[in-house]
């Protein structure tokens, strides 16, 4: 930390001028919140890091089962179902986790909001990155199931970082949005875990978003996680999947909006968490 | 250099409280439980819908934890800020370290503030010791590269060498305070605020602490704000001092002078009459109303005499009426500089029931008075049927005349110390 000599003026409803320096300044502590949540989330656990892998892996089992064997859906082009599930499964497990673990991430640690400042939007971020983790290693069930398939990726493979940020930055905005109101109003704490699993059944988890009517498509992809899923199905199953533009453009539109949402309700109330939490 | 560091003016800040009301004695009916329901969520509703706190409880209290606070500290000052209970010092304390903002009033701060309102802030059991030393200096705003020149040092302070790997949930509470305060102690802000965070931990340690804030502030000119109960330490730590009452400065100045102003104000509030305090906790099953002295007889006195008997009275008014029931008195004595002499309990003598009427008195008779001569503030707590029924901060005082204690005609006088032991002494050859 820089040990110039700097001055501080604290006033009621005073904006911080230097807040993203401040941010930028803690940047170590960020670290260390994330590296702590990772190195705490396996801890006396007998399989550990597997239950990162074990936990998509199986959802994809039953979903394959129930999807295409059961309910007869199609799958994208001539990928195996299986995969196809998987490369919905991987962003929106990530974010499921991101999104519920964020909006809890203030209230988990209030006893660091109530005794020592930092600028808090470290705290919802750096929960992020834990899953962010998660979703790193669970590739490593992606990869093999492709070995197992003998299905080889296309150019497309390389746009996935694009969505994997996407994928990031579209947990982030309500992530903050509701972390911050949780604050406050500890419904939302109620409310995630249910919209989650709603959204697990909304979202082309499951199936493909080809499976819905044409009509309706515009609509559909007005859930942002639409746009990333397909753009993960795109990346990983090459020329079987096609992009809907549309879709893509309000995802991005969505993330953008939730983002500013998220960072102003966020800004607006930090300085309060602590009396209220 | 002499320059101002912290500049205060016309600070406040408000907290909004909510109570529940006094449902007395009588049950509550359905249709009261209801409609009360009814009332609370159309409240917090409404207030949602406004983007306003929700605020538990029927009726809404501001309270302002600081009104008006204004003084100014320079370089390389230590400054013991003191008060009672709910004076303000945790939230001025909070409002310097940015943890929250004030609600009116501006503060001025240059330089790097650090601020140690509670020992281990952000400790994770589950992580090994060495982890949450780079954790911890992380939350406190020292940087990887810091900690890590200061590792062996910090460790060394601890005293943990040999339980570095091993997760701190296995520690004792001792060693997980000494490892807490190792990390905080080396910080090196410009600015250290500290909550009283020394009253945990042993003496020895406790002493080592004051030693190493100590060097902070006289060899590297850093200011520091400290925050305690323990007038020693405060005394022994601190250049000068700010009182604070009712979110006020009641005194700004030389630590003697902010020690001596505190010690009076304490002396003033146990002056009024104990009936008509406010600032008492408990369920108010029973009250007390009055605290009076007796000699040996049980004639009135009012001062204790050193190495004679006094019996305490501690007079109250009850909802019992005579039943014979489990009862908690205790009261403890202080001495000037507020240090914690000894505790008198009936629980302790094995005394635990004992009768209860509309109104009485609760006598604890002291045989031997052993304190030299000065005045000594009791807080007094009274809990009936395992409930705190009253319980009252510096509720009276002892004042205590030199004595006869040793029955040789002389006095025994206050130079040496606040306590009188009796002894017995011999010669004999070796």
């Amino acid at each position: 930390m820089t040990i110039e000599s700097h001055e501080i003026v604290l006033e009621a409803g005073r904006a911080e001028r230097n807040y993203w320096r401040d941010l930028w300044r803690y940047r170590e502590l960020f670290q260390v919140l994330a590296g702590r949540d990772v190195a705490v989330r396996y801890k006396q656990t007998v399989i550990g890091i597997v239950w990162a892998v074990m936990r998509p892996f199986l959802t994809m089992l039953i979903f394959t089962i129930i999807f295409s064997r059961i309910a007869k859906l199609p799958s994208e082009g001539e990928a195996p179902y299986a995969l196809m599930v998987l490369a919905g499964l991987l962003p929106w497990t990530f974010f499921s986790t991101a999104l519920g673990d964020a909006s809890l991430s203030l209230v988990t640690n209030s006893n660091l909001i109530s005794k020592v400042y930092f600028p808090r939007l470290i705290i919802p971020t750096a929960t992020i990155v834990v899953s962010f983790v998660d979703l790193l290693i669970s590739f490593v069930i992606l990869v093999a199931m492709m070995v197992w398939y003998r299905f080889a990726p296309t150019v497309n493979i390389l746009a996935l970082p694009f969505f994997v940020v996407l994928a990031f930055l579209t947990s982030l905005g309500p992530g903050l949005w509701i972390t911050a109101l949780n604050v406050k109003y500890r419904d939302f704490r109620y409310i995630i875990p249910f919209m989650l699993q709603f959204g697990l059944y909304v979202s082309p988890v499951g199936f493909s978003s080809t499976a819905v009517p044409e009509q309706w498509r515009l609509l559909y992809s007005l859930n942002p996680m639409v746009g990333v899923i397909d753009g993960f199905r795109w990346c990983i199953l090459g020329g079987n999947s096609h992009i809907y533009w549309p879709s893509l453009a309000s995802t991005v539109v969505i993330t953008v909006f939730f983002l500013w949402l998220g960072i102003r309700q966020f800004r607006k109330m930090e300085k309060t968490f602590a009396d209220l939490i | 250099m002499s320059d101002t560091v912290i500049s205060v003016e016309g600070l406040a800040k408000r907290y909004l409280v909510g109570h529940q009301a006094a449902r007395g004695e009588h049950y509550e009916t359905l249709r009261e439980a209801v409609t009360r329901g009814v009332r609370r969520f159309g409240r917090t509703a409404l207030d949602m819908a406004r983007g306003r706190q929700i605020i538990q409880g029927d009726t809404v209290e501001e309270f302002w934890a600081l009104k008006d606070l204004s003084f100014e500290i320079k370089r390389g000052e230590v400054v013991g800020v003191i008060g009672r209970n709910g004076a303000g010092k945790s939230t001025l304390l909070k409002i310097l370290s940015r943890i929250t903002e004030p609600t009116r009033g501006k503060v001025s701060i240059r330089g790097r503030v650090a601020s140690l309102l509670e020992v281990g802030t952000g400790f994770h059991p589950e992580l090994t010791g060495r982890e949450n030393i780079y954790l911890n200096g992380a939350i406190l705003g020292m940087t990887r590269r810091e900690i890590k020149a200061k590792f062996d040092e910090i460790v060394d302070f601890a005293e943990v060498e040999k339980f570095l790997d091993t997760p701190v949930k296995r520690y004792s509470s001792g060693m997980y305070v000494r490892l807490a305060f190792a990390v905080a102690a080396h910080l090196e802000p410009e600015i250290l605020v500290v909550d009283e965070v020394l009253s945990v931990g042993d003496a020895e340690f406790q002493r080592k602490c004051l030693g190493k804030m100590k060097d902070v502030s006289a060899g590297q000119g850093r200011t520091v704000l400290f925050v305690s109960h323990n007038m020693p330490s405060v005394q022994q730590l601190c250049t000068s001092g700010l009182m604070l009452s009712h979110g006020t400065a009641l005194y700004r100045g030389p630590i003697d002078g902010t020690i001596a102003q505190y010690m009076s104000s304490l002396d003033q509030t146990s002056r009024q009459e104990l009936r008509s305090r406010k600032d008492r906790e408990g369920d108010g099953r029973l009250r007390v109303v009055d605290v009076s002295f007796h000699d040996e007889k049980g004639n009135h006195v009012e001062t204790a005499i050193c190495g004679q008997p006094l019996r305490v009275r501690i007079h109250y008014e009850s909802q019992y009426d005579g039943q014979e029931v489990p009862v908690d008195v205790a009261f403890n004595l202080r001495s000037n500089n507020g240090i914690l002499l000894t505790c008198f309990a009936n629980m302790q003598t094995g005394a635990e029931r004992l009768a209860v009427h509309r109104r009485g008195y609760f006598e604890c008779l002291w045989p031997k008075v052993n304190l030299r001569s000065g005045s000594y503030m009791s807080t007094l707590f009274v809990g009936v049927e395992e409930q705190t029924a009253d319980w009252i901060q510096n509720a009276f005082q002892i004042p205590v005349e030199d004595g006869n204690f040793f029955g040789t005609g002389r006095l025994v006088t206050r130079d040496h110390g606040d306590l009188v032991m009796d002894q017995v002494w011999t010669g004999a050859p070796a």
